[in-house]
């Protein structure tokens, strides 16, 4: 009899597979709808878990640090993230200043808080309290999370500025850049490789 | 061709939860390695699908029709709505940027508005055509998804930039509400959608309902 750890499940088609393990780069797909079943994980847990503290400092400074600052005939002016999310609350328009501050902000924050609570633990080869929340907290944060769009979008607002007056980018881009990769690379479906290793 | 066995035939059942094969024939339908709650196939998906898009739809007209930004530069005030924003770009020469706003704000809400109705529309007809196509299409969509969020993240930056008194301001408008909200509907309308159900009429085709 198989273990159910073995066996894996097409997300997108229902068909079962008995999971065999793959080398560096490769992905297993579904023979009958094409999707990815699973990946290589190339990460340790001292890996992800170092990354998810660097993760937590660019967060700092995203969050910190003016994206841009603007200048015109002297004046100058310079906007956070939170600043963005606050210029939409004004107003009839107040629910879409929710939906920007969960996903710029606080769906990144909880991902590299929970990651960094769940490997520190899994360090020391336990299971955190609350294991199983987290894990299940990480599944679904995971399409809210858009830093990668406000990435596009912060470069999409200094090429329409720059025309008008100085724009000049500043720290919190720069660790936005960084952060939006970084989320992508270690809060992805891997880690659900975590309910097996610890 | 032959395939492997389908899940629900051995009485075993994805958790969206962790990823785990889970054995339905066990009690309660709760992952005994996560505890979230197991579905053979997602409760109402076609409903919720439909529903979600075609209230998607409906707030697609508004986000196109009202203003999303209001410009206020040395004295005179503009409006300018999504269209607007994509043309003025696109005068000044800067055609690559008018297409990357013009993807993201008409071109991938279209193709969710269509492959989520087509999806929906031939699964609801038990259509056992191009199923793999169909479950390509599905993965596009939940890639795509939220990238629509581009115009609101642009907006807003813009705006909080843009606050010299005196010299200039920008304030975002009610339409930028709008797109939001057709850009979250339409990823909860693809979150519902199970596509599972695209195979379902497949491998019940010659067995006895």
């Amino acid at each position: 009899m198989t273990q159910p750890q073995d066996l894996i499940i097409c997300e997108y088609c229902d068909t079962v597979y008995q999971r065999a393990p793959l080398l560096k780069h490769q992905r297993a797909l579904c023979q009958r709808c094409g999707g990815v079943l699973y990946r290589h994980t190339s990460l340790t847990i001292e890996q992800r878990l170092a990354l998810s503290v660097t993760g937590g400092i660019l967060l700092v400074f995203a969050n910190a640090y003016p994206v841009m600052t603007i200048g015109m005939q002297g004046l100058t002016h310079s906007a956070t993230l939170w600043d963005a999310v606050q210029i939409l609350s004004h107003g009839s328009i107040t629910f879409i200043a929710l939906v920007m501050a969960l996903s710029i902000i606080f769906a990144p924050v909880l991902q590299i808080a929970l990651l960094c609570w769940v490997l520190s633990f899994a360090l020391a080869g336990q299971r955190a309290p609350g294991f199983a929340l987290c894990m299940r907290g990480l599944e679904s944060l995971r399409p809210w999370s858009m830093l990668e769009v406000c990435l596009l979008g912060a470069m999409v607002a200094v090429i329409k500025l720059a025309g008008l007056l100085d724009v000049i980018p500043g720290i919190g881009l720069l660790a936005l850049a960084a952060l939006s990769m970084l989320i992508i690379h270690i809060a992805g479906k891997d880690i659900r490789d975590l309910w097996v290793q610890v | 061709m032959n395939y492997p066995a389908n899940a629900d035939q051995l009485g075993l059942c994805l958790c969206h939860g962790c990823g785990q094969a889970c054995d339905l024939s066990s009690s309660a339908h709760i992952c005994t390695r996560c505890g979230a709650a197991i579905h053979r196939r997602k409760a109402n998906a076609i409903a919720r699908g439909w529903a979600f898009l075609l209230a998607a739809l409906v707030f697609y007209i508004p986000a196109n029709l009202l203003p999303v930004m209001h410009t206020e530069m040395l004295g005179s005030g503009s409006e300018s709505t999504i269209g607007g924003g994509v043309l003025e770009f696109w005068e000044a020469g800067a055609w690559d940027i008018a297409l990357i706003i013009f993807i993201a704000s008409v071109g991938v809400p279209a193709i969710k508005f269509f492959s989520l109705g087509l999806l929906l529309f031939t699964v609801q007809h038990r259509s056992t055509w191009a199923c793999r196509q169909r479950s390509q299409l599905y993965r596009l969509v939940e890639l795509i998804g939220y990238w629509s969020m581009l115009d609101v993240m642009v907006v807003a930056l813009v705006a909080a930039l843009v606050q010299l008194r005196g010299l200039g301001t920008i304030e975002p408008r009610v339409g930028i509400l709008f797109f939001g909200l057709v850009v979250v509907l339409t990823m909860l309308s693809a979150m519902s959608f199970d596509p599972r159900l695209i195979w379902d009429s497949h491998a019940n085709e010659g067995r006895p309902h």
